[in-house]
């Protein structure tokens, strides 16, 4: 439909994109391996010196544990959650059933700095301390729809004649959901978990309203990048959180896939 | 023992098989719970918050009902500009994101291979999931004085931009870090049109841009509003970007309300501050609405 010219054209527009979204990241990856620590273009040599300073830095350590430990458990929580809902939502017609899909995507859908303060003034006011579990309940919150949106896009791909053909051969209710629907469902659940965790690991936002003077890896780097301390750390830092968020994004991206039984429909 | 539990279990599951009622209540109460006893009770008690007051003696807050924030957010003059700021970057860049990304998500549906689509959804998804926060990293490096744009400027003969820690930097980067939330929902509604629309068009005597115009454009309109959502509401409520590469003149909603917390601790102020984004994306959302980007989401 569209002229060669056209064609040629959107191409060379498609490519400057492509380039325009992955050059910086590119660029801040290199720079990990500067060897000075002076932050200027050219860098004057290359070297790893670095990743073992960064590794050994006992900050580092625990704001990267905490970091872990805050995003398991917060997604633990979002796929509990977001699972009851998803399931509920997509099997049951009931009054309301519009405005909790809508509750579910506010976290996200309203800027962060109105979630993040809207938790830390209710934290005050309940006199609740800021700690490791208002982090997670913060994460949580906002990774609920994650793995509701991908739960709820599977089953609704998912022919309701699987579950019908279940009962009918004479399963009962928890072998149907042990044998049917959890393998249909398990890539989506891995995949909203996965997401989940990516988004809790680099969350800053709301993240500075709920964890008081506790350090996340995303906080200490906000707070060097801000002071301009040790930011040949924070370079290999960066380096590693790139790819710590690449790989389950990716491996979520495969798991959404269709295989298996939902490829016909 | 075993077979007495596993009866056990087989009856609690008849009786929730009897009663679908029973078994939606029972999923649905942990997650209402959760996002009614904390999320909405917290949106609420923000609200609250607005209309108390700081003491500036004792620096508690004084659970007296008045206006006062909200008197002093209108009367200031120097909070109306930051207030028309952050709304005039706002926009600024959800233009920039939409100018960018239809032409980019026009070629991903329309024009690119089965396989190469595949690869370049994928090349959108991982920028748009990586660190937010190491994206305008990487940024400040490459705008700063000695960076590699200045760098790169020198190297061609131009004089140096020296465009860091500017508003325009600001524009910049968040223009740069939400264009795949606007790539995405653009690229769904272009590639839900389906190809008859392009013949019918062309039959009826359309050219290239009146099919484009009159066609493409209502028919991506619900997707480009999605997109702006984000765009929109992410640089609203964002004071990172302002702090890490903007300079004296970058001062935005979100900064206001995180220095407010951070530095006066004056929840109360914050609150009333930050109850302007809130407005602004609520009426943005009815709009949004109205143009069908709900279901373009």
């Amino acid at each position: 439909m569209e002229t060669k010219s056209a064609r040629i054209g959107l191409r060379i527009w498609a490519a400057l994109v492509i380039c325009f979204l992955w050059l910086p990241l590119v660029l801040i990856m290199v720079y990990a391996f500067n060897s000075s620590n002076v932050q200027s273009w050219p860098l004057p040599s290359l070297s790893t010196k670095w990743f073992p300073v960064a590794w050994h830095d006992p900050q580092v350590r625990e704001a990267f544990w905490l970091s872990i430990k805050a995003g398991l458990t917060a997604t633990g929580i979002a796929l509990v959650l977001g699972t009851c809902a998803a399931f509920a939502i997509h099997r049951f017609r009931f009054f309301g059933r519009e405005a909790i899909s809508f509750v579910l995507v506010l976290p996200i859908a309203l800027p962060g700095i109105i979630t993040g303060m809207a938790l830390n003034s209710f934290f005050t006011n309940r006199h609740i301390n800021l700690s490791f579990w208002t982090i997670v309940i913060g994460h949580a919150t906002f990774c609920v729809v994650i793995v509701y949106n991908n739960l709820l896009a599977r089953l609704r791909r998912t022919s309701p004649s699987l579950i019908e053909a279940s009962m009918d051969l004479g399963a009962n209710g928890f072998q149907t959901f042990r044998f049917v629907t959890l393998p249909v469902i398990a890539t989506a659940l891995i995949s909203g978990g996965l997401l989940a965790f990516a988004l809790s690991f680099d969350e800053v936002v709301v993240t500075y309203f709920t964890a008081g003077a506790q350090n996340t890896l995303p906080l200490l780097i906000f707070g060097l990048i801000r002071e301009g301390q040790q930011l040949p750390e924070v370079n290999v830092i960066v380096f590693a959180v790139i790819l710590m968020t690449a790989i389950p994004v990716a491996l979520a991206q495969r798991l959404t896939r269709d295989t298996g039984v939902l490829r016909r429909r | 023992m075993a077979a007495g539990s596993s009866r056990a279990r087989r009856s609690l599951g008849g009786v929730l098989w009897r009663r679908p009622k029973l078994r939606a209540l029972l999923l649905l109460a942990p997650p209402v719970a959760w996002f009614a006893l904390i999320y909405l009770a917290a949106l609420v008690v923000l609200f609250i918050n607005a209309f108390w007051q700081l003491n500036p003696l004792t620096s508690q807050v004084e659970h007296i009902w008045n206006v006062g924030n909200f008197t002093t957010i209108l009367h200031s003059s120097s909070y109306r500009s930051i207030a028309f700021r952050t709304v005039g970057i706002a926009a600024a860049t959800t233009v920039t994101d939409v100018v960018l990304a239809f032409p980019f998500a026009y070629y991903m549906a329309r024009v690119a291979s089965p396989r190469k689509r595949a690869v370049l959804f994928v090349m959108v998804l991982l920028p748009l999931w990586s660190s937010y926060l190491v994206r305008v990293y990487a940024w400040r490096q490459i705008l700063d004085h000695d960076g590699i744009l200045n760098w790169s400027l020198q190297k061609v003969g131009l004089p140096a931009a020296n465009i860091g820690y500017t508003n325009t930097a600001v524009w910049i980067v968040f223009s740069y870090v939400w264009l795949p939330f606007m790539i995405l929902p653009v690229y769904a509604s272009l590639e839900r049109i389906p190809e008859s629309m392009f013949e019918a068009s062309a039959d009826l005597g359309a050219r290239a841009w009146g099919t484009l115009r009159r066609v493409v454009l209502p028919l991506a309109l619900p997707g480009i509003v999605a997109g702006s959502i984000f765009t929109f509401s992410l640089t609203l409520g964002d004071y990172i970007t302002p702090i890490l590469v903007g300079g004296a003149g970058s001062q935005f909603i979100g900064y206001v309300v995180y220095q407010s917390v951070g530095i006066s601790n004056n929840i109360p102020f914050a609150a009333a501050f930050a109850s302007v984004p809130l407005v602004i994306m609520a009426i943005y959302l009815l709009v949004a609405r109205k143009l069908g980007a709900f279901e373009a989401l």
